[in-house]
């Protein structure tokens, strides 16, 4: 069906894709398997036509295809769910689904939903057409991306990372809507950093790494140890042991509530004490980022909220010196991309550095370097704007300005987001060695691996309200993916 | 053949794209110098011969006062975020403040300094009015400045037309001569008022000093590129962007009081007072990309510009507004080759 052959793609000095071949056939599911940096989303943009491959070509039913633009990718056959969903929020679910289709200039919407219902008609995924897609949870929304790549009957379909927005429950109803598409003849390739999903789902599994194609496996011969090898190359290390709690308490709330517009963090009450990590699991706008920030003096809230015996105030510099380390949600909020590693590194302190009014910026490269090398920061120097290095680094960079401190309190949110496994390992270990040290850690994380292998304590948000928590010993991943999904403990 | 980002472009390229842009925007001139049938040529040399000779110089130097004093305050502004468009009206009352301090208080040895003080403190107020109602309640500074422009220019027409028409001065729309202790001095023979020169180069310098030297300058930093990493830090947005305002309000209260008091000696209507200077500096300002010390290039730039368009009007009887198209060009070409260096065009399809 769909071939591509010795493809190659070269950013400057990056390759991000050294002379890969794939195949992916009719009524059959590939799985695209690689830690992020793999080359995986470079390689599903050159065939659906956002770059042109440096070498290599691309077949499809034995005819050599160029691809110059994703409209042309879409007249071939090739159809894309993005990772992310992009549709227009204030429109309505058939005025996007409309613009998946060749619809004249001017058009009646009357003609429009008629059409709509005539091709909806043999999927049986029950979408309002008028609903405005604001309303619509990440599931449906992404159901409406599925869908507008339906809707031009494709020969390939391409998904890219589809559950990292989806609760367990709903990747379930899209596992099963991709199988229906592959008995339907669709070729279907998938990519994914989850072991389990593309166990579940693969009929072949592709394994990426460092831009190379590292190995091919059926779905016999693929077990979870070794695409974990293939995929970084060693054998995983046993998930880090969490040291025991002490008893002196670092964070005590009560009754928190955070108003905002939707579900606001309602009454969300927790302990924390000295070496203590509880793990928050929960859908993705449960409340997890405004639980957060709050705490981090960004937003106005009410309720009890006690550090070290102190009420905290609101007031993210004053929490910051308090001795709270921040790690946000979004790389980006976190550092400034025009600025220098040296200037990120002193985000929190840079006024320490004025000499005489004059920010002494020998001072602050020196001990940036010092930093880079401890955290193991790759950068050319510590002049090099944030905006050029990678996204594990720039995390790397958030963390060793947050943690150099020493702080008694670290609130994580996704720390490990985006990041390949080495560097995953080691912000578990420093996370680890802070907790060792007597550091309280509150981790939000969609990953429940990562709150199953780190946390003492584990709770799940569901609509702004905490389940839990409960001692990491009774908890495994189906429990904690009924707290998540059903509110229950 | 198609575009791909280049995010981090060599300093060659960029060289490269710059001068191919330019020259660009020179031959579109030539065509409009064609069609008033002056060779382009010739028209090209008119428009760089202030170059030339002292005079030129000097009136090159002149209008780059009030372009560099207002744009390096502006590039400050455009750096956090505060798209101050009213530089115009902020210059206007700057010079009803000197024309208050010259005309109505008694002259003394502290006159010209109670007039920079005054005009600028007017400058400062009319944008930090558009700062307090973009903080306070979210009304955008671009058209709220742009609005207190409109406020500014009537104002003076009325004072001229009005209660501070000069005994004196017959049919004319202006008020009397300041003495002389409200005059600035001169170079020589020009109009180049030294003393407001200094002040802009020294604004340049030391705004510059600041953004880039100081913990103060480096919040606006912070602001300015990512206001969602301010927010994290817990600046006080509100608070900068208020003192980022006045600054660049201050600053271009100098500029109004540097044309009346060292050019012009009296309060007289607005578009005589100022060939746009507000407006013009906003591409002083965006061609510094940010940075208040390169206003020290590009205001002077902007003022060929000007003393160029003079020289074509003399030469060819051309209007003198045929400086914007020549600025406008030049704008155009300047963004088109920000645009083109970072971007690399691939052939094969």
């Amino acid at each position: 069906m769909l071939r591509l052959e010795n493809i190659t793609k070269r950013f400057g000095p990056v390759v991000a894709n050294r002379g890969i071949t794939l195949e992916v056939g009719r009524g059959e599911v590939l799985a695209l398997l690689g830690e992020n940096g793999a080359g995986k989303t470079t390689l599903v943009s050159i065939l659906y036509g956002l770059y042109a491959p440096d070498e290599g070509r691309i077949l499809l039913e034995g005819k050599e295809v160029r691809i110059p633009s994703p409209k042309a990718a879409q007249r071939l056959g090739i159809a894309l769910v993005p990772q992310h969903p992009e549709l227009i929020d204030a429109h309505t679910v058939a005025e996007n689904l409309a613009l998946g289709l060749d619809l004249p200039p001017v058009f009646a919407r009357r003609a429009l939903l008629a059409r709509l219902g005539a091709l909806l008609q043999d999927h049986p995924l029950g979408v309002d057409l008028e609903a405005k897609v604001e309303r619509l949870s990440a599931g449906e929304k992404q159901r409406v991306e599925l869908l507008r790549a339906l809707l031009n009957r494709p020969r390939v379909l391409i998904l890219d990372e589809p559950t990292s927005v989806l609760t367990p429950k709903e990747a379930e109803g899209l596992f099963q809507e991709i199988a229906r598409l592959k008995r339907e003849g669709l070729a279907v390739i998938f990519i994914s950093h989850k072991l389990e999903e593309v166990l579940a789902l693969a009929d072949r599994i592709a394994v990426l790494r460092a831009g190379e194609k590292v190995g091919e496996l059926s779905r016999a011969e693929a077990d979870k140890e070794r695409l974990v090898r293939l995929m970084v190359g060693r054998s995983p290390s046993p998930p880090p042991k969490a040291p025991p709690p002490r008893e002196e308490v670092v964070l005590e709330v009560e009754n928190l509530l955070v108003p905002r517009h939707g579900f606001p963090v309602q009454g969300v009450s927790f302990c924390l004490r000295a070496g203590e990590v509880l793990g928050v699991a929960g859908v993705a706008g449960s409340g997890q980022k405004e639980l957060l920030e709050a705490l981090a003096g960004l937003r106005p809230y009410r309720g009890k909220v006690r550090f070290l015996g102190q009420t905290l105030p609101k007031e993210p510099a004053r929490v910051f010196s308090l001795g709270v380390a921040h790690i946000p949600e979004e790389r980006s909020m976190g550092v400034v991309g025009g600025m220098s590693v040296a200037e990120n590194l002193a985000l929190r302190t840079y006024p320490a550095y004025a000499r005489l009014g004059l920010l002494d910026y020998r001072a602050m490269e020196k001990e940036a370097e010092a930093l880079m090398a401890a955290y193991a920061v790759k950068a050319p120097s510590p002049r090099t704007p944030v905006r050029f290095l990678s996204g594990g680094n720039v995390q790397k960079v958030i963390l060793a300005r947050e943690l150099k401190g020493g702080p008694r309190l670290i609130l994580a949110m996704h720390p490990t987001y985006g990041v390949d496994v080495g560097a995953a390992e080691e912000v578990h270990g420093r996370l680890l060695d802070l907790a060792r040290q007597g550091a309280a850690i509150l981790l939000v994380s969609e990953d429940l691996d990562e709150i199953l292998a780190l946390s003492h304590q584990v709770a799940a948000l569901y609509h702004g309200r905490l389940v839990g928590p409960i001692p990491r010993e009774v908890a495994d991943r189906e429990r904690l993916g009924r707290m998540m999904a059903e509110g229950r403990a | 053949m198609r575009l791909e980002l280049d995010p981090a472009p060599s300093p060659t390229k960029v060289a490269l794209s710059y001068g191919a842009f330019l020259l660009l925007a020179l031959f579109l001139l030539g065509f409009l110098f064609l069609a008033y049938g002056v060779s382009p040529l010739r028209a090209y040399g008119l428009l760089l011969s202030p170059l030339l000779d002292p005079l030129g110089l000097a009136e090159v130097a002149r209008r780059a006062i009030p372009l560099l004093l207002i744009g390096a305050g502006l590039s400050l502004a455009f750096r956090v975020g505060f798209f101050n468009i009213g530089a115009e009206g902020q210059l206007l009352m700057g010079a009803v403040g000197a024309a208050y301090v010259a005309l109505f208080l008694p002259p003394g040895p502290y006159t010209l300094l109670l007039m920079f003080l005054l005009g600028g403190a007017l400058g400062a107020l009319w944008a930090g009015f558009a700062a307090w109602l973009r903080v306070r309640f979210g009304a955008s500074e671009i058209l709220t400045t742009l609005m207190q422009n409109y406020l500014a220019y009537y104002l003076v027409v009325y004072l001229v037309a009005g209660p501070w028409k000069g005994q004196f001065v017959f049919g004319f729309l202006y008020t009397d001569r300041f003495p002389e202790v409200a005059r600035l001095p001169r170079l020589g023979d020009t109009l180049v008022h030294w003393p407001t020169l200094l002040l802009g180069v020294g604004a340049a310098l030391l705004l510059h000093l600041l953004l880039f030297r100081t913990p103060w300058g480096f919040s606006l930093r912070v602001l300015g590129e990512n206001p969602q990493a301010a927010r994290y830090l817990g600046l006080k947005e509100g608070r900068l962007t208020l003192l980022v305002a006045l600054a660049s309000g201050f600053l271009a209260g100098f500029a109004g009081v540097g044309e009346v008091a060292g050019i012009h000696g009296r309060l007289l209507e607005p578009a005589q007072i100022s060939l746009g200077y507000g407006f013009t500096a906003i591409l002083v300002a965006w061609l510094a990309r940010g940075r208040p010390g390169l206003t020290l290039l590009t205001a002077p730039l902007l003022g060929l510009i000007l003393a160029g368009g003079d020289a074509l009007k003399l030469a060819f009887s051309m209007p003198f507004r045929v400086v914007d198209v020549v600025a406008g060009l030049l704008l155009l070409a300047l963004i088109g080759a920000e645009a083109a260096s970072r971007h690399r065009l691939i052939w094969r399809r």
